[in-house]
């Protein structure tokens, strides 16, 4: 064994050529297949890109680091299932760049909020979650209830988004601002918008200030459609390559 | 040096234009962070070049970085650890550390602070300070590439700025480990590879016929790092001038490879590179051979080998197919032995010096980082056990799990690093005060146990309310009373992350106290000098 | 190799090479050391041939257990819905009075009911039903859309303006921030609801909104300001306000016109989770609250209103 481990030390080339060899496998059997086997992704029906409003929405929650205390992802076990709904699919965040799954539950799981509450209770718990939940820990957001937000780049964020292959198409991108005005005001013409996206797309003022679009809008916006895409009706659970 | 100099013009230009153009307001101050260290290092690389050329005798470690590196250490580990105290104390009494005006001091963007400041900065300096250190030592040969160490080293604390300053203003990628934007990780990597350049090359100029075995952890950290950081970083900026940019990856594959690479920044970064350490620091202060060359062989490849494959076990019972689940946790069983490799390797090499460890407090800190090293790669694999998983994950136990192996195993280990290397660095017979370390080793170790004990008792707590169900079947709790349940645990893990970090304050005095000169010089031979029998090169 | 020294204090061969002063002794590997690690990897493989494991190239190896988590959850759930028993069933099948009236079901009902009303309800109702600003008060008998057991799951089941196309709607309008009243009125009729409930008011005030109570108000909150359950109107002469009671609160309601919003809990709950939170919350309140109660009669207790419109 010294006699055949000695050329890994007395060449560092070799021994470095040796490790990149060694800690490559691992990663490349693993992570490689999750992009050709098929059935990785469930076939499902309802998935859609985020709309602008939501994926403004999204782009706080990650600036805010909301992953680091909220799960969006179900385990399939009973309590959790029963506690937060279905369990979470492959397919129900494809379009999730960077995935938000979470590592940890400071605060309850978010992967199916959407729905949950009611807007204005998502704002006074923003503001000062303590004053709805007593025992939360969760910190306050007061500072941005009247932020406006700043959408100036957000046809630059979808088409970023559409090189890494989400289904944006170009009109969606061109549109991107108007879109997303018409989200957030349910008095303004919102048939691109449906167009584009949907008829289930949700269209609110979800801040309950119709004079200007803040981030509470967005975040708001996008908190209400977590985990409310697939229509669990068309899915099923028992067939075989859903079933894993 | 002119290359450096070609860099900094290049980094002023591109802030300036950058600045001008900038799409945000934190784009912007990044880009005059850069502006302004461009200036400083074109300015000192002109001084440098004015005086003809960068100093140092050639037949001399050079060892200035290295003391830099240590000074950095400190400070990024006080700052690292402070924060943690801050958001242990936003968690117990949110009413008092939460400042509803302002976003900046929240949790969600203080924690990547505490995390990225305990891990790449207190860690990734002493990573950097202890390898340079090592690598000349064991192979008798100054560092390679002139001013390259210090570029290594001012660009790393260039990155760790760019990144904790981003976090604050809410610059982030949004994965954990991984939080730093687009240009943060190309700075990163520009620094990485010259890294790799200038460790390698030092080996390259070696006068020992062999690689030691503290050099082969520490290459494959630096070459796995490297690996993990730019694969799980591919990111499309939204601009050019933006902080915004969108991994490439998504949903379930950039799960498994943002684990891939969370798990691996532990496997590597904390376990591999800090073995390192352990390899060089315990023989040394011991004085004791290696216990078995074998069983370094041996532990190190299956060590590397296998620490790649584990990373699945951060999504048990998620939506990553079961298939690469498994792949997980078997792998995550089988590096029970590997890692335990290097403890067996490390306690052993004590045996012929047990006596010592009543004696000197620094070789007994060295003795328990070993020590919590083999409990937290112990409770991994447990862990890793998809039953136990299915309990422990989402909750405190894991954050219990890793401070038992950041406190208890990087903390000590760096720890007994930096009080040995102090007076052989400032050539001093010993650290300014024995009692004092006494004091460091005992109050850390509370902290430590104080911590660990309330996040296991926390996390399994709330694991078994969450799935607990009443006698006719219903859930028993709602989730918020679990939160409410923690309280006393919170306060208590306050507790143990503030006396440890009050061990780091006295280190910092004794350390000061030392340099200043209240240590005995030292009258052994000159350390920095090469040992006698080198090779005269120059 | 002849350079080979033997370290005095165990015995062993170092291997010969020397750096900085570090020597490596030749020891084997420990036995239970690579006994260990023999016996993780054959429990490795062993789960290997058990579970699904190893990718191929479209599939993975699906292990001789045929395991599953998705189909695992399924067989937990039906588990659970045998040891809640037979009365989950019944809970299914009967009406609301047959579940309140039979004890041993209502018990059932109620201990199904709080483990759903804590994590879906609680959060805006409260741990206790006590409820908030904005957050209707389930323990009392004052209930906008109806306090019955049918009132109640009709609200659970389609929420309150929703979006569900059979939800509670009714729109207070924003009389101020859409400038269908002036200011002036606003102020008016901010005096005249405070008059409404038995305090002290601006007789003036009083005075000229009596007119626009009539015109704008009256239609859902009644003549007499007593509300009317059938459109969630609520009643203005009581001490119980859901957006606050004092003028400013008052104000903001006639200005903003805030409307409150329920989901509807039938795309989350199953009808007889719906059922035991009806229960629940109908023990709860005391169970006063009467089904499709009808506009309440006029009362006498309106002096200071009709009082100063005279």
């Amino acid at each position: 064994m010294k006699l055949s481990h000695g050329i890994f030390e007395r060449h560092s080339l070799i021994l470095l050529i040796g490790i990149v060899i060694v800690v490559s496998i691992g990663g490349l059997v693993e992570i490689a297949p999750l992009f050709f086997i098929e059935n990785t992704i469930e076939k499902v029906e309802g998935m859609r890109p985020y709309t602008p409003l939501e994926l403004a929405g999204r782009d706080i929650y990650i600036r805010e680091g909301c992953y680091l205390c909220h799960s969006q992802m179900i385990r399939p076990l009973k309590d959790e299932v029963e506690r937060y709904g279905h369990y979470s699919l492959a397919a129900e965040s494809m379009y999730d760049h960077p995935f938000q799954w979470g590592s940890k539950r400071l605060g309850p799981d978010l992967a199916r909020v959407g729905g949950k509450y009611s807007d204005s209770w998502h704002k006074d718990h923003l503001i000062n979650p303590r004053s709805v939940v007593p025992e939360s820990i969760m910190p306050p957001y007061a500072f941005m209830a009247e932020r406006p937000l700043d959408d100036h780049n957000i046809a630059a964020k979808m088409k970023a988004l559409q090189v890494e292959g989400v289904p944006y198409t170009d009109e969606m991108i061109a549109n991107a601002r108007e879109d997303l005005a018409a989200q957030a005001d349910p008095t303004a013409d919102g048939r691109k918008l449906k167009a584009h996206y949907g008829d289930k797309v949700i269209r609110r003022d979800f801040d309950g200030n119709p004079d200007k679009v803040t981030e509470y809008d967005a975040l708001i916006a996008y908190l209400q459609m977590l985990g409310t895409l697939v229509d669990f009706g068309k899915y099923h659970p028992e067939r075989g390559d859903n079933n894993r | 040096m002119i290359a450096v100099l070609a860099l900094s013009i290049v980094g002023m230009v591109w802030s300036l234009c950058a600045a001008a153009f900038a799409d945000d307001a934190p784009f912007r101050i990044h880009a005059y962070v850069i502006l302004g260290a461009s200036i400083l290092s074109s300015i000192a690389c002109i001084g440098i070049l004015g005086d003809g050329g960068p100093k140092g005798r050639a037949d001399r470690y050079s060892d200035d970085v290295i003391r830099a590196g240590v000074y950095a250490s400190l400070f990024w580990g006080v700052v690292g650890m402070l924060v943690g105290v801050v958001i242990a104390c936003q968690l117990a009494w949110p009413t008092l550390f939460y400042f509803p005006g302002e976003g900046w001091l929240n949790f969600g963007r203080l924690r990547p602070v505490h995390t990225s400041g305990v891990v790449f900065a207190f860690g990734g300096n002493v990573l950097l300070a202890t390898s340079f250190y090592v690598v000349q030592r064991t192979c008798r040969a100054r560092m390679f590439g002139g001013i390259a160490p210090w570029f290594v080293f001012w660009g790393y604390q260039l990155f760790i700025v760019l990144a904790a300053s981003g976090y604050v203003m809410g610059v982030t990628q949004g994965k954990e480990y991984a939080e730093p934007e687009w240009y943060t990780d190309l700075w990163l990597t520009i620094v990485w590879v010259m890294y790799l350049v200038v460790f390698l090359g030092t080996i390259w100029k070696r006068k020992e016929p062999h690689i030691y075995v503290a050099n082969w952890f520490y290459l494959a950290f630096i070459v796995t790092i490297a690996v993990l950081h730019i694969t799980n970083n591919l990111a499309v900026p939204i601009g050019p001038f933006s902080s915004k940019s969108y991994d490439v990856f998504a949903g379930v594959q950039d799960a498994l490879t943002q684990w891939w690479y969370g798990h691996n920044a532990v496997g590597f970064f904390l376990t591999a590179a800090f073995l390192a350490i352990m390899y060089y620091f315990v023989p040394k202060r011991a004085e004791r051979p290696i216990y078995s060359y074998r069983l370094s062989i041996v532990h190190f490849w299956a060590l590397i080998f296998i620490y790649i494959w584990a990373g699945p076990h951060h999504l048990h019972y998620t939506a990553l197919p079961q298939w690469a689940q498994t792949l997980g946790m078997t792998f995550s069983i089988m590096l029970w032995m590997p890692s335990w490799g290097g403890m067996i390797n490390g306690l052993m090499t004590l045996s012929g010096a047990w006596d010592k460890l009543r004696t000197d407090p620094v070789l007994r800190m060295l003795f328990a980082a070993i020590g919590f090293y083999g409990m937290a790669t112990f409770e991994g694999p447990v862990m890793s056990i998809r039953e136990v998983n299915a309990l422990s994950h989402y909750t405190d136990w894991t954050i219990g799990h890793v401070h038992s192996g950041a406190l208890g195993w990087v903390g000590f280990i760096s720890f007994g690093a930096i009080y040995c290397m102090v007076p052989w660095l400032w050539k001093k017979q010993r650290m300014y005060s024995n009692a004092l370390i006494e004091w460091h080793f005992w109050i850390a170790t509370l902290g430590i146990l104080l911590y660990i004990a309330a996040m296991w008792v926390s996390g399994i707590q709330e694991g078994l309310m969450w799935r607990e169900y009443t006698p006719q079947g219903f859930l028993a709790h709602t989730f918020v009373e679990t939160v409410a349940a923690k309280h006393v645990e919170y306060v208590v893990r306050m507790v143990g992350g503030l006396l440890y970090l009050s061990g780091v304050l006295i280190m910092i005095f004794n350390v000061w106290r030392t340099i200043r000169g209240d240590a005995p010089a030292a009258v052994e031979p000159d350390k920095l000098a090469y040992p006698a029998n080198a090779v005269a090169a120059e | 190799m002849a350079d080979r020294e033997k370290d005095a204090h165990s015995g062993v061969e170092t291997t010969g090479h020397e750096w900085d002063g570090i020597k490596e002794l030749d020891n084997p590997l420990p036995r239970w050391w690579l006994i260990l690690f023999y016996i993780c990897i054959a429990v490795a493989v062993v789960y290997w041939v058990l579970m699904p494991a190893w990718p191929t190239l479209n599939g993975y190896t699906h292990g001789i257990l045929n395991q599953s988590d998705r189909a695992n959850v399924a067989k937990d759930m039906k588990d659970l819905a045998v040891k809640r028993g037979h009365q989950g069933v019944i809970l299914e099948k009967a009406s609301l009075e047959q579940i309140e009236q039979d004890p041993n079901l209502q018990a059932y009902a109620m201990a199904s009911g709080q483990a759903v009303f804590g994590d879906n309800c609680a959060p805006c109702h409260g741990a206790g039903g006590g409820g908030g600003k904005g957050y209707a008060n389930l323990r009392d008998d004052v209930w906008l859309w109806g306090g019955g057991l049918a009132d109640i799951q009709r609200t659970l089941t389609y929420g309150i303006r929703s979006g569900d196309p059979d939800a509670r709607v009714s729109m207070m309008p924003s009389f101020g921030r859409d400038a269908l009243l002036k200011p002036q009125q606003v102020d008016d009729l901010t005096e005249y609801v405070v008059a409404l409930s038995h305090r002290k008011a601006n007789p003036a005030s009083v005075a000229r909104a009596a007119p626009v109570f009539a015109e704008q108000c009256a239609a859902c909150h009644g003549a007499d300001g007593k509300g009317q359950q059938a459109v969630g109107a609520p009643n203005l002469t009581d001490a119980d306000w859901l957006y606050g009671g004092d003028r400013k609160s008052i104000h903001d309601q006639i200005w903003f016109g805030r409307g409150g919003v329920m989901p509807a809990w039938r795309t989350r709950l199953t009808e007889a989770q719906i059922k035991a939170v009806t229960v629940y919350v109908h023990v709860n309140s005391g169970g006063s609250g009467v089904t499709a109660a009808p506009p309440t009669a006029p009362a006498a207790d309106n002096t200071s209103v009709s009082d100063a419109a005279k």
